[in-house]
């Protein structure tokens, strides 16, 4: 099977990830989308790793792991703060910044 | 297995080429340890030998590396330390020189404490308005955990330009966004909109960078390589699919101009800067502004370099518009950290005038441009944190009516900041716009200029109307009171005036200095 199709696969993994982020409300699943769209990334680099035969990618790969779960660390703590403080994760209550 | 493992040959760093940045790296880390074994009551003052310290030493060692032969000799532009993935060249050192400058004098605004206890919540984890909070506020906590993240934040802003291929550039853009959005939600006062400030920068900051590692995914399927110089020689050689080519282009492009906050990809610029403490929006408003321009910079100057003719259009569209909404959207704001929020984005706009030029003088007309610029933003931001009200800063617009005749120092110095911005003769303004305006000209971009030159008329309205209400109106009964500043906060106001001053009347050694950091480019 060609690595193009993983590829394509990619595109839309990457594209649900970024129409959820745009059209969800609650702020953990926003996150999560986020999260998708990374993956969607990673699955980029492994198939374009196998078309190229080099290894760039799959190292590129496991950065991108990392480097994620050091988001999800920060981004729960912010979360976290803003939902003891209102109760609400919804990023349409947070409204106090605006014009 | 011992035979395969022999064949890997080992890589060679440079340290002495990378010590600033492992300098500010390594500073952070021992202030993480300060942070767990040190008694508290020694934290803030060894914090504040570390950072500022650590900060010093980097800007130290990035002169004596840039005044050294070895790296330099022959003519060449520099050299690809850490096995090609960072670069040490001129403009990449004019950069790092500038960032380290300007987070010295932001911890220097970070670090001060004299109007209350500091300008960072006692106990971020306690909700606003528990008893939780004030047990803490009683008991006196502070969080020194900001010295730490914001070395860290130094850190990556020192690497982000430096990085020579996209995924050094990417980690580097997370190390520095990270502790940047901690840092926004950290505020004493006002802590729901600082809270709000956090989660905006945070969620829109990691949707940009999905789609910025998206691009580098394009731009690795399009080259087999992540390295900016592979990428740039697939270009020159013209193998390769084209549509994973500008599908990586779009995206790299937009991730970076989310870090400067260029239209569209603004909107989240003003609330961050409103909603952090004050000190962390002067950082962000200088240091981050450098480094990220000087990525782009890197980006669309080595790697797409040949490409020019396919990038310029878009660039185009985008400067224009960041210049024009940037400045016209400021004039209706009533909060001052908004208002200079949408100054920052107009000013965004023109610098990409020059860097449309791609060629030495842009480069070297935004190197000089992001120096002034920054010096400027950080004295202006520090002249914030000094007008206050009972319940912390007075930001709304109303309170400084009057100022000029309650405290016509402060009102001066805050004053010259805004013609500084409008860019009126003899300030930095003036020399860094007519800078980057030639470059463009020279580079063909004359109707970019015109725009550009418009929309400063436009800008320099607002800036002149805040001057208006703070020397010809009417105080405010019971206005804001405007404290004296410390030593920290005052040197931090001085510095920034000064320079402004000085890169206004005698421009030449800097303009000297950024026209030959620029000579030869980057290095590839």
């Amino acid at each position: 099977m060609s690595p193009a199709y993983y590829v394509f696969l990619a595109v839309i993994l990457f594209v649900i990830g970024g129409v959820g982020v745009l059209v969800r409300r609650n702020a953990i699943v926003i996150f999560m989308c986020v999260e998708l769209m990374l993956n969607a990334c990673n699955l980029a680099f492994v198939a374009f790793a196998r078309m190229h035969g080099n290894l760039d990618g799959q190292v590129v790969a496991f950065f991108v792991m990392v480097v994620a779960a050091a988001e999800v660390v920060v981004g729960l703590a912010i979360l976290m703060a803003i939902y003891r403080a209102r109760k609400s994760a919804s990023v349409d209550d947070a409204n106090l910044l605006k014009y | 297995m011992s035979l395969a493992a022999a064949t890997i040959p080992a890589p060679s760093i440079e340290y002495s080429q990378l010590a600033p940045m492992l300098i500010v790296f390594g500073a952070a880390v021992v202030g993480v340890l300060v942070e767990a074994f040190a008694p508290r009551h020694l934290r803030r003052p060894a914090h504040l030998v570390l950072s500022l310290g650590g900060l010093a030493t980097a800007f130290v060692l990035t002169c004596v590396i840039a005044g050294s032969a070895s790296i330099f000799a022959n003519g060449s532009p520099g050299h690809n330390a850490a096995m090609g993935a960072v670069a040490v060249d001129r403009p990449t050192l004019f950069i790092q020189g500038t960032i380290l400058v300007l987070a010295f004098v932001s911890v220097l605004l970070i670090a001060d404490s004299a109007q209350d206890v500091s300008p960072f919540a006692g106990q971020a984890a306690a909700a606003p308005g528990s008893p939780e909070e004030r047990e803490g506020l009683l008991a006196g906590l502070v969080h020194t955990e900001i010295y730490p993240l914001t070395l860290f934040a130094v850190g990556g802003m020192l690497l982000f330009p430096a990085s020579n291929d996209l995924l050094t550039m990417f980690v580097a853009l997370e190390v520095l966004s990270l502790p940047l959005y901690l840092l926004c939600g950290l505020a004493r006062r006002r802590r729901l909109l600082s809270h709000e400030a956090a989660v905006k920068y945070f969620l829109l900051g990691a949707f940009s960078s999905a789609f910025f590692l998206f691009g580098i995914a394009m731009l690795y399927g399009y080259s087999g390589s992540v390295s900016l110089a592979a990428i740039a020689s697939t270009v020159s050689s013209n193998t390769g699919s084209t549509t994973l080519l500008f599908a990586g282009i779009a995206l790299t492009g937009l991730g970076l101009l989310f870090k400067i906050g260029a239209v569209p990809f603004q909107s989240w610029k003003p609330d961050v800067y409103q909603g952090a403490p004050t000190p962390v929006t002067a950082l962000m408003a200088s240091c981050t502004v450098v480094s990220a321009f000087g990525a782009l910079l890197r980006v669309f100057y080595v790697a797409f370099g040949n490409l020019t003719w396919d990038w310029r259009p878009a660039m185009w569209a985008v400067a224009i518009l960041t210049m024009v909404i940037g400045a016209i959207i400021a004039i209706t704001q009533t909060d001052v950290k908004r208002l200079l929020a949408y100054s920052s984005i107009a000013h965004a706009g023109f610098i990409l005038t020059a860097v449309i030029a791609a060629s030495a003088a842009g480069l070297s007309s935004s190197l000089f441009y992001l120096a002034a610029y920054g010096f400027t933003t950080v004295g202006a931001f520090a002249v914030i944190t000094l007008v206050r009200d009972p319940g912390g800063e007075a930001d709304h617009l109303s309170r400084w009516a009057g100022l000029g005749k309650r405290s016509p120092l402060v009102a001066g110095i805050f004053a010259f900041f805004l013609l500084a911005f409008a860019g009126i003769p003899l300030t930095s303004g003036f020399t860094g716009k007519f800078a980057v305006f030639q470059a463009a000209v020279a580079g063909g971009a004359t109707p970019l200029v015109i725009v550009g030159v418009l929309a400063s008329a436009i800008a320099a309205f607002f800036y002149v109307r805040v001057i208006v209400l703070m020397f010809f109106s009417d105080p405010v009964p019971d206005g804001p009171e405007v404290v004296v500043p410390s030593l920290f906060t005052g040197t931090a106001v001085g510095l920034g005036a000064v320079a402004t001053l000085v890169l206004g009347i005698v421009p030449g050694p800097v303009l000297d200095l950024a026209n030959h950091a620029a000579t030869q480019l980057f290095v590839r």
